[in-house]
C-alpha cells in the first residue's frame, strides 16, 4: 500500500464534514478527510458523542460508511446512549453502513510480555474493505495503551496505527482521555506526541464553576487549514452536538432596517420617535420591581397583535405566572400563547451555563420562526457565569439577533444593593445594546413611583425627559412628571401639584370673571348716563331754540307795537322827537 | 497415571511482525517444559484470517487462547513470563 498521497487527496473535497452544528464552520467544513484527528478531552466531556456523531452523520448523509472501535464501553451500550439523539444507528447498523466493534481488553485478560495491535487492524482491515468503510473512530484509545508495557511501546502502536489509517485513506477519529488541564496532562502522556503527528487536533473541555457545568471545544491544530482557533461553548443537545460559533466583531449584519417596531406603548413609542427599529436590541434597565416584565410584555404583546411569531424566555419565573402578571396590568398573552403566535419558556437560571441557554434560545427562536425575542432576565446569566462568559454570551446573542434581524428585548436587573449605578449594567451590554430604557423609583412623600428614561437610542432622536410609568388594569402609559424648581414630582405628589395648580386656575378664572361683570356693570352704567345725559342735551338745545325764538318774537313784537303806537298817537308824538313811549 | 488433561492452544499471530515471532517460539519451549506430548497448537495469523480474528475478538497480537481445559484463558503477550503462564493455565502447584 501507497502511503497517503496529499495531492491526490486535496482534488476531492478535503474535509470530511461532521454535521455537528457549529463545527463544520469552525473547521471550515469539517475534519481532514484521508487524516487522523484527535480528539482529547477529560472524563464526561463528550468526546465518544462527537465521534460517533461524525459517523453517523458520514453513514447516514455522505454515503459514508463507517466503523466504530469501543475501546471501553461496549458497543451495545453507546448504541443504547446514542439512541435518544435520534441519528438512527439501528437502522444504520442493519444496512451495514455502521459497524461496532467491541474491543475493550477482557477482565479476565491476563498479560504476559509485549504485544501490538496488528490483529484488530488485520481485523479492522478486512471489515472495512467488506463495508467499504470511510470513516472510522478509535474510541478511548488510551485503555488499551496502558496495558503496554513501555512508553516505547505506546509510541510504537499510535504510529503502527496513525500509519495504518493513513494508508487506508480513512478519515480517523482517536479520542484519548485528558485530564483537567489539557495542556500540562496530555503533554505527560504518549497523545503529547501524538498531538503533533495528527493533522487535527481537538480538545473538549468539561469545566464546573460555581456549580454550573460548561463544555468548551477548541480546535488546537489543523494542518493545511485556516480555522477558528477560539474556545467555543458547545453543549450536548437533543439531537447531539451543538457547537456555538462565535461570531467576530468584523462580521456584517446584513439585514439593517429602518422599519419601526411599536414598544407596546404609546407614549414610549412617541419619546423614540416611532418606536425601535427591527432588528435592534433594547436593553431595559432597573431594579426589581421597576416594571421590567411589564414594559416587555407590552412588547411582546403588541408583537403578536401584529401577528409576529414572538418567544418569551423568562428565567426566573414560570410561564403561567407570567402571563397572569402581566394580565393584571391589561397585557393579554394567553389568547397568542393559544393561538401559538406566543411561544413562552420559562429556565431557572441554575439549571444551566449561559451557552447552554444561549444554544436552546437559538434553537427555540428558530423553530418558533420569531420576530421579536424578549429575554427577562439576561442578567441572570451574570448569576450563572463568570463575567467574561456572561459578556460573551450577551454578545454573541446581539450578533446573532441582528443578524437575524430579530428584534430583542432583554431586561437587565440592577442590584439594588449594590454600587452598580446606571452607568453601569452588570453585563456591559449596555454599550451593545441600541435602545437603552432605564426604570427606577422615585421615592417621595412616603410613596414609590416608576420613572423611565431613555438613556440612549441608536439613529432615532429620543426624548430626554424623565416620564413617570403608571401601571394600570388598562394597561402601561406614561405620564409626564411635574417638575417645578428643579424638583422633579411624580405620583400623589403630581397629582396634589397638578390639582393645587388646577384649583388656581379656577380661581384666577372666577376672579376674571367676576371682574368682566364688574366692568360690565360699569360700562352699562356709563352708557345710561350717557343717554340720560344726551336726553338732557337735547332738553337744552330744545329750551335754548325755545328762548332764541321767543326773544326775536317779543323783539319784532315791541317794534311792530311801536310803530302801531305811533301810528295811533299821531304825529305830534313822531314830531315831539321820536322818543319812545313808556309802557 | 494419565489423568492429567489434556491442553488445547490456539495462537493468534500477526504474519511475522517481532512480537508474534517471539510468542511461537515462547510457546514452543513452554510445552516442550512443561506440557510435554499433552498440548495441541493451533496458530491463527490475523493478516492471513482476519475474520476468525473478528469472530474471535482478538485484537491484540499475540494472544493465545488456551481452549482445553476450560475454563477459557486469554494471554496476551510475548509469553516471555513464564510464572505468569503457569499460573494462568493452573500449572504452577504441579510444576513446583
Amino acid at each position: 500500500m501507497e502511503p497517503n498521497q496529499p495531492a491526490q487527496v486535496a482534488k476531492e473535497s478535503s474535509k470530511a464534514p461532521t454535521g455537528i452544528a457549529g463545527f463544520d464552520e469552525i473547521t471550515r467544513g469539517g475534519l481532514p478527510r484521508a487524516r487522523t484527528t484527535l480528539l482529547v478531552g477529560g472524563p464526561g466531556s463528550g468526546k465518544t458523542i462527537m465521534a460517533l456523531q461524525f459517523l453517523a452523520h458520514g453513514a447516514r448523509d455522505c454515503k459514508e460508511p463507517g466503523i466504530f472501535v469501543a475501546f471501553e464501553e461496549s458497543s451495545r451500550r453507546i448504541e443504547a446512549n446514542a439512541e435518544s439523539f435520534g441519528w438512527g444507528l439501528a437502522d444504520l447498523l442493519r444496512k451495514k453502513e455502521l459497524f461496532f466493534l467491541d474491543a475493550q481488553p477482557k477482565s479476565d485478560l491476563v498479560q504476559a510480555g509485549d504485544f501490538d495491535l496488528g490483529g484488530m487492524l488485520a481485523a479492522l482491515e478486512a471489515q472495512a474493505q467488506a463495508m467499504r468503510a470511510r470513516r472510522i473512530v478509535f474510541d478511548a484509545l488510551d485503555v488499551v495503551l496502558a496495558l503496554l508495557p513501555d512508553p516505547a511501546a505506546k509510541r510504537r502502536e499510535i504510529y503502527r496505527l496513525h500509519e495504518w489509517l493513513l494508508a487506508r485513506e480513512l478519515t480517523g477519529i482517536i479520542t484519548a482521555k485528558a485530564g483537567g488541564d489539557e495542556n500540562s496532562v496530555v503533554i505527560q502522556q504518549p497523545f503529547g506526541f501524538m498531538q503533533f503527528m495528527v493533522d487535527c487536533a481537538v480538545i473538549l473541555d468539561h469545566s464546573v464553576a460555581l456549580g454550573v457545568s460548561y463544555r468548551n471545544l477548541r480546535v488546537q491544530k489543523y494542518r493545511g487549514s485556516g480555522f477558528d482557533e477560539n474556545e467555543s461553548p458547545f453543549l450536548i443537545g437533543n439531537g447531539g452536538l451543538v457547537v456555538d460559533v462565535a461570531r467576530t466583531r468584523v462580521h456584517v449584519h446584513p439585514k439593517v432596517s429602518n422599519e419601526r417596531v411599536p414598544s407596546g406603548v404609546e407614549r414610549l413609542d412617541t419619546m423614540l420617535g416611532g418606536g425601535y427599529y427591527r432588528g435592534a436590541s433594547i436593553l431595559v434597565t432597573g431594579y426589581s420591581g421597576t416594571a421590567k416584565t411589564t414594559l416587555s410584555g407590552a412588547f411582546a404583546g403588541a408583537a403578536c397583535q401584529r401577528g409576529e411569531h414572538t418567544l418569551f424566555v423568562s428565567f426566573d419565573s414560570d410561564c403561567n405566572e407570567v402571563i397572569r402578571n402581566l394580565a393584571s396590568v391589561g397585557i393579554g398573552l394567553d389568547r397568542y400563547v393559544k393561538s401559538g403566535c406566543l411561544r413562552m419558556i420559562s429556565a431557572r437560571s441554575i439549571a444551566g451555563s449561559a451557552e447552554s441557554y444561549l444554544v436552546r434560545i437559538k434553537t427555540e427562536a428558530e423553530e418558533h420562526g420569531a420576530r421579536c425575542l424578549v429575554i427577562d432576565p439576561v442578567s441572570t446569566w451574570y448569576k450563572s457565569s463568570n463575567d467574561t462568559t456572561a459578556q460573551s454570551v450577551a454578545d454573541r446573542l446581539i450578533d446573532w439577533s441582528k443578524g437575524e434581524g430579530i428584534t430583542l428585548v432583554c431586561t437587565s436587573l440592577l442590584d439594588e444593593m449594590s454600587n452598580r449605578t446606571e452607568s453601569g449594567s452588570p453585563l456591559q451590554i449596555s454599550t451593545l445594546a441600541d435602545t437603552w430604557i432605564h426604570l427606577s423609583y422615585l421615592v417621595q412623600a412616603g410613596e414609590r413611583n416608576r420613572g423611565l428614561s431613555i438613556v440612549k437610542s441608536r439613529g432615532t432622536a429620543h426624548s430626554n425627559q424623565v416620564r413617570e410609568l403608571i401601571l394600570s388594569d388598562a394597561g402601561v402609559t406614561l405620564a409626564d412628571t411635574y417638575t417645578a424648581g428643579g424638583e422633579v414630582l411624580m405620583g400623589t405628589l403630581r397629582w396634589e401639584k397638578e390639582r393645587a395648580e388646577r384649583v388656581a386656575s379656577e380661581a384666577a378664572e372666577a376672579a376674571a370673571k367676576l371682574k368682566r361683570v364688574k366692568l360690565d356693570a360699569e360700562e352699562a352704567e356709563l352708557k345710561v348716563r350717557m343717554k340720560s345725559l344726551e336726553t338732557e342735551l337735547v332738553a337744552k338745545q330744545v329750551e335754548k331754540a325755545l328762548l332764541v325764538r321767543s326773544t326775536q318774537s317779543h323783539e319784532g313784537e315791541l317794534s311792530r307795537g311801536r310803530t302801531q303806537m305811533k301810528e295811533l298817537r299821531g304825529d305830534d308824538e313822531t314830531i315831539a322827537g321820536g322818543k319812545a313811549s313808556q309802557p | 497415571m494419565r489423568r492429567q488433561p489434556q491442553f488445547t492452544f490456539r495462537l493468534f499471530v500477526a504474519g511475522d511482525a517481532p512480537n508474534s515471532v517471539q510468542a511461537v517460539a515462547h510457546l514452543a519451549a513452554f510445552c516442550r517444559d512443561h506440557l510435554a506430548d499433552r498440548h495441541e497448537i493451533e496458530i491463527v495469523d490475523v493478516f492471513r484470517e482476519p475474520k476468525r480474528a473478528l469472530a474471535e475478538g482478538i485484537f491484540m497480537t499475540p494472544t493465545l487462547v488456551a481452549l482445553t481445559p476450560p475454563p477459557v484463558r486469554r494471554i496476551v503477550g510475548t509469553l516471555s513470563q513464564t510464572q505468569t503462564v503457569l499460573l494462568t493455565l493452573g500449572l504452577l502447584d504441579s510444576a513446583a
